[in-house]
């Protein structure tokens, strides 16, 4: 079950419900999932089967019933919500289906956006963010808004926000869900490439089994709970 | 810097909806700023009454005049520096519409009396000999397009007849608040036709306006007067000019409450109308505030944008209101006249004005802001799509 590595993420026996009406709904029971460091996992599951709540609560924006979620080595369930923003603000990068882009800022300040929790000086920023945006392919197009993209544009726009501030892990819900076939296969190989190049940790939520071939680890969650764990032909990914 | 880019560039993002709402508060705080001048010049003559005069009337009530023969003995009283007889006249020039304050009074005591009437002093001779001499206001002069030297016929209503009178000095008031819009001609005149036409009206006197020397002598010297008159035919109530002047405002008390309500009703409507907008426009962008908070910004960062863009827009507004107050307020004295002689916009309406667009900013941002602050990142990243 664990991975031979040293856990960058370590689920224990996380239980989580919604409520609604009068009714208890359970959504996971009982997940218990290590992650090393620099996996590239993919989630998958119908829909209604826990995915994106299990990917929430990894990412430290959903709360446990039960359980202990251990990131990098801090226990995030114990963490106030404040504690639990400037957990995020360093250790995650979010990559969600539709780019949750701020329609108002351009590309460059988008990016700019999680940066502005730090104490980079602005000429740091700057570099930092241009640095990204020239990852992703997208230096001449930091002066332009999000409507003046297309949907793989601007979905390397998050990309780039999400690998801005270089954080512990990256979270992916249906990243390639709103994208098609050739936007979906460069936002792939982009994130392939952060795993592989950079070292980085994505957990990836995703219907598609050609975007879970990308990952080199599926697990599969079946009425919110993990059945089974496979690994795809994808070469294991160098350590960080 | 970020917060405020952000704050402007949201503020703007449909811009119909923001320019009405700006318009909406602009409307608001003009209206509102009019409606408090409006009062606050009702209470004008209140505010502006001297502190060294007095009015004397018959006890009975304002209607009922008083003996000739009393401006001697009032003149006798300890502490009085003057005394001038004052009539209301009630005349209208040409026909009915053209109404405006008229007055009868004995020029010389007149002009001692009320300093605030600025003549020159060939102006203030020329009244003083021409029996039929009047002086009016420079407002008044200018909507009839008077000049010194015309022929100005005026119709009795209380005192029936042809009044030929010849505008001997025009008047400029000495404080901005001063009314110039007023007539006044001789009391003589009308007294010698009265004597011959209605001989039970002659010889008699409105009110007499009254100095003495210093304020804080007024109480006594109004005692000493009506202790004067007591127990005669036409006893007197004594009472300061503000007093007087208050009386007259306190009929019309009511219809001031009721202005006074209008103008915070108006402002109460365009808080709910901003509040909606605001509400309206902080729901549209939940999936936002989800991914900010996901990216690490606490709740009180979203409450500050959605805070900023509601003070923005309000004060925006309210900023154009306050602008448009001041040609408004003009239009008012120039079209109005006759009703609204003065219509200055004083500067503690003005402060008010940018206290009720700051109130309007705070109430309408207070509901979003808590909305987007307190949103659950998981709910609001299904808004999205």
């Amino acid at each position: 079950m664990a991975s031979a590595a040293v856990p960058i993420v370590a689920l224990n026996d996380v239980v989580k419900s919604y409520r609604r009406g009068d009714q208890i709904v359970p959504v996971l029971e009982e997940i218990t999932l290590d992650i090393a460091a620099g996996e590239f996992l993919a989630l998958m599951g119908p829909s209604g089967s826990g995915k994106s709540t299990l990917l929430n609560l990894i990412a430290g924006i959903d709360r446990v019933d039960a359980g202990s979620i251990r990131v990098g080595g801090i226990e995030i369930t114990t963490l106030s919500e404040t504690e639990l923003a400037a957990w995020r603000a360093v250790n995650v990068g979010f990559i969600f289906q539709f780019y949750n882009l701020i329609p108002v800022l351009t590309a460059f300040e988008n990016v700019e956006l999680p940066l502005l929790l730090t104490g980079l000086s602005r000429r740091e920023r700057r570099e930092h963010v241009a640095t990204v945006l020239s990852l992703v392919g997208l230096s001449d197009r930091m002066d332009h808004y999000p409507s003046q993209l297309s949907g793989g544009q601007q979905q390397r726009v998050a990309v780039a926000r999400a690998m801005v501030s270089d954080p512990t892990i990256l979270v992916a819900d249906e990243p390639t869900g709103d994208l098609d076939r050739v936007s979906a296969g460069e936002i792939l190989s982009l994130m392939d490439r952060l795993v592989k190049e950079f070292g980085k940790t994505i957990i990836m939520v995703t219907h598609d089994p050609r975007a879970a071939e990308k990952a080199r680890i599926v697990r599969h969650l079946e009425k919110g709970i993990l059945t089974d764990e496979h690994e795809t032909s994808i070469s294991p990914v160098p350590g960080p | 810097m970020f917060y405020f880019k952000l704050i402007l560039r949201n503020a703007f993002r449909h811009k119909l909806r923001a320019t009405l709402t700006v318009v909406g508060v602009a409307i608001a705080i003009l209206a509102f700023g009019l409606l408090k001048t409006l009062v606050g010049l009702w209470y004008l003559g209140v505010e502006t009454s001297s502190a060294t005069r007095l009015v004397t009337r018959n006890s009975i009530s304002l209607v009922f005049s008083l003996p000739i023969a009393y401006q001697d003995r009032i003149r006798q009283v300890p502490g009085v520096t003057g005394v001038g007889i004052m009539n209301w006249f009630g005349g209208v020039y040409v026909s009915e519409k053209n109404f405006f304050p008229n007055f009868a009074v004995e020029p010389k005591s007149f002009l001692e009396l009320y300093p605030e009437f600025v003549l020159s002093d060939g102006a203030k001779r020329e009244f003083i000999v021409d029996r039929q001499g009047a002086v009016a206001g420079r407002k008044l002069a200018e909507k009839y397009g008077w000049k010194v030297g015309d022929r100005i016929v005026l119709k009795g209503t209380i005192f029936p007849g042809q009044w030929d009178l010849v505008l001997r000095g025009i008047y400029r008031g000495a404080r901005k608040s001063t009314d110039e819009t007023q007539f006044f001609f001789h009391w003589d005149y009308l007294n010698e036709s009265l004597r011959r036409t209605m001989t039970r009206r002659a010889d008699q006197a409105g009110i007499y306006v009254v100095s003495v020397a210093r304020p804080d002598q007024a109480a006594e010297v109004a005692l000493a007067i009506d202790a004067t008159f007591r127990n005669s035919l036409a006893e007197t109530l004594t009472e300061t000019e503000r007093a007087f002047q208050l009386s007259f405002v306190s009929m019309t008390e009511a219809i001031m409450v009721a202005i006074q309500i209008v103008s915070y009703v108006v402002i109460v409507i365009i808080m709910v109308v901003a509040a909606n907008t605001m509400a309206m426009t902080a729901r549209e962008r939940l999936a936002e505030y989800a991914t900010m908070k996901a990216l690490g910004f606490r709740g009180i960062h979203i409450a500050a944008t959605v805070f900023g863009e509601s003070l923005f827009v309000a004060v925006a507004g309210g900023l154009l209101g306050i602008v448009l107050t001041f040609p408004a307020a003009s239009w008012i004295e120039a079209t109005l006249s006759q009703f609204f002689p003065v219509f200055n916009v004083a500067p503690a309406t003005i402060a008010l004005q940018f206290g009720a667009a700051l109130l309007v900013g705070v109430v309408a941002g207070i509901f979003p802001a808590w909305r987007g602050a307190t949103i659950r990142i998981a709910e609001g990243l299904r808004r999205i799509g």
